[in-house]
């Protein structure tokens, strides 16, 4: 069990007034809020240890590049990869995406070739393969949706084709909760050869993630989805696709040698982080990944899991109310309509009594169009969040309904 | 018709009434019930302003010297603050559009729906009504 006071104790943000109260926050799914341990890490390390990594012989840059390093460790265990060398830093999902869409594209995509994506992805897993489909001629396929908010796995036979050359699929909809099938469709794909992304951004807070497990080829999220700060990310690849992929970015740290006739890239993860990284963001990073396991991830989790069952079922029970996705397996997110009152309303009138939550199409229009709405509304819920707040969230929603009746 | 200055004076004091926010969000969805009829012909892609959020329909008419807008959104409070807007700017002249500053926003609180960081198609329908009147001023040599 955990202790829910001493938990919120560690978030600062979640004891500041927004308008009359302390706020209710239920965007986690946008963003996750901050461990006072990982505010003080960062700023620790602006404090003692700012310096550009691996190019300085002086302390400092020492210090700087053994934390570097060492976060690429703690990230290579929360996520149990074989290798350290497989841990890409970005910038987040998106950038993670996109690397892997110029790199993989530049390697394998020709005319005629086909990649797969789904129906429920966010825009973030659609556009950079589109990019790559307009540039190499190839095809983008979409894997469709049941109306429950499920993959339709059946239709994977007829989607798949030996044209097919890579899958992108989403862990978990950032849009509905649904918790894909990944570890099946994994199977499935490498049974025919084919390699597979996952895109973990909602993922990697809600499940425990396993790579080798899974045995996906790559794994992809953000750092500020699990606590960490903004600004980092990661690509996980197994080390025999990484080392085929051509770099994204050019320039200094990636390379071994450079003349004017010939660059000698360098050495897997750098080969893939040009520039100055986002260092410190990634020393935050490994501070939150730390601060999860010290609390125990497992029960962390489990309570997260009881609070959504306590949340949809309050929430189901509210007249008028539709939610949209009732997958079977789901994650702590809710989406839902409050009978004709538009998201944009209901979301409005939430901020004003304290309350967080996303309104919109949450970048995943095609998904809104398969249920034939504009948008939803879309509370998600941390470790962090307590009963009381569902309560005050179902509380609130009564009152919008009468303000719109 | 009253000038510009004198419809947001009104609409400020209107709201010095309200104690609380939800007095004042009750008026605003009252307000989008008393909207004039939205000409149905301007419910057409060229007239929809696409905010990420919200969407606003927007059509101008040019009639003796004043512009006349008629507006229509899918969110109860856009339209809502669209009968304020609407109320202000709709059978003004071209001109006097243009040189207005809507400072009765900011004065009844609500300044947070008209920031370009709300994608609620507000900003973009003030920006399109400028234009209207900016292409009637031209067109009739105003």
């Amino acid at each position: 069990m955990i202790n829910i006071e001493s938990v919120r104790a560690d978030f600062p943000i979640l004891h500041q007034k927004s308008y009359h109260r302390s706020i209710v926050y239920l965007d986690n799914a946008a963003t996750t809020q901050k461990p006072q341990q990982v505010i003080d890490t960062t700023s620790e390390f602006y404090a003692k240890y700012n310096s550009n990594i691996h190019r300085g012989v002086h302390f400092l840059s020492e210090k700087m590049t053994e934390a570097y390093e060492s976060a690429r460790k703690t990230v290579k265990q929360f996520i149990n990869a074989k290798h350290s060398h497989e841990v890409v830093f970005t910038s987040g999902t998106t950038e993670s995406i996109n690397l892997l869409a110029f790199s993989f594209g530049e390697a394998f995509i020709h005319e005629g070739d086909e990649i797969v994506v789904s129906e429920m992805e966010h825009h973030s897993n659609i556009v950079p393969w589109q990019m790559l489909c307009e540039r190499k001629n190839a095809k983008l396929k979409v894997l469709p949706i049941k109306f429950s908010g499920e993959l339709n796995l059946i239709a994977l036979s007829s989607i798949i084709t030996d044209k097919t050359k890579l899958i992108a699929i989403s862990h978990i909809s950032n849009s509905l909760g649904t918790i894909n099938p990944i570890k099946e469709i994994i199977d499935y794909a490498h049974a025919r050869n084919i390699p597979v992304m996952i895109d973990g951004a909602q993922g990697i807070q809600h499940q425990m993630v396993d790579v080798q497990q899974l045995d996906c080829d790559f794994y992809v999220f953000s750092g500020h989805k699990i606590y960490g700060p903004t600004g980092i990310g990661i690509l996980y690849g197994k080390e025999k696709w990484l080392e085929k992929l051509p770099p994204y970015k050019g320039g200094g740290d990636m390379i071994k040698t450079v003349t004017f006739e010939k660059t000698i890239y360098n050495d897997l993860p750098f080969k893939f982080e040009a520039g100055t990284t986002n260092f410190i963001g990634a020393v935050g990073l490994a501070s939150a990944l730390k601060y999860l396991e010290d609390k125990n991830r497992n029960h962390l989790l489990a309570y997260e899991e009881e609070l959504y069952h306590y949340a949809l079922n309050k929430i189901q029970a509210i007249e008028g109310i539709r939610i949209i996705g009732t997958a079977e397996k789901r994650a702590s997110i809710i989406s839902f309509l409050l009978g004709n009152i538009h998201p944009f309303d209901c979301g409005m009138m939430l901020d004003k009594m304290d309350i967080a939550v996303r309104t919109g199409n949450h970048c995943t229009q095609p998904l809104m169009k398969f249920f034939g709405i504009d948008g939803t509304v879309r509370a998600s819920f941390s470790f962090y969040n307590t009963k009381e707040e569902v309560d005050y969230l179902v509380e609130s929603l009564e009152k919008v309904k009468k303000l719109f009746a | 018709m009253k000038s510009i200055e004198e419809l947001q004076n009104e609409i400020v004091e209107e709201f010095e009434a309200f104690g609380d926010w939800m007095e004042k969000y009750n008026y605003i969805i009252e307000l989008a019930k008393t909207l004039p009829p939205f000409k149905e012909e301007y419910r057409t892609k060229e007239h929809l302003i696409q905010g990420c959020q919200s969407q606003v329909w927007l059509g101008a008419e040019y009639l003796d010297g004043k512009l006349y807008f008629y507006a229509d959104s899918d969110a109860i409070i856009t339209k809502g603050i669209i009968a304020l807007l609407l109320r202000v700017l709709s059978g003004q002249s071209p001109n006097d559009i243009l040189n207005t500053e809507l400072w009765f926003v900011d004065k009844i609180g609500l300044a947070s729906h008209l920031s370009p960081t709300r994608s609620n198609g507000l900003v973009s329908m003030i920006k399109q009504i400028k234009m209207y009147a900016l292409a009637y001023k031209t067109k009739y040599n105003l």
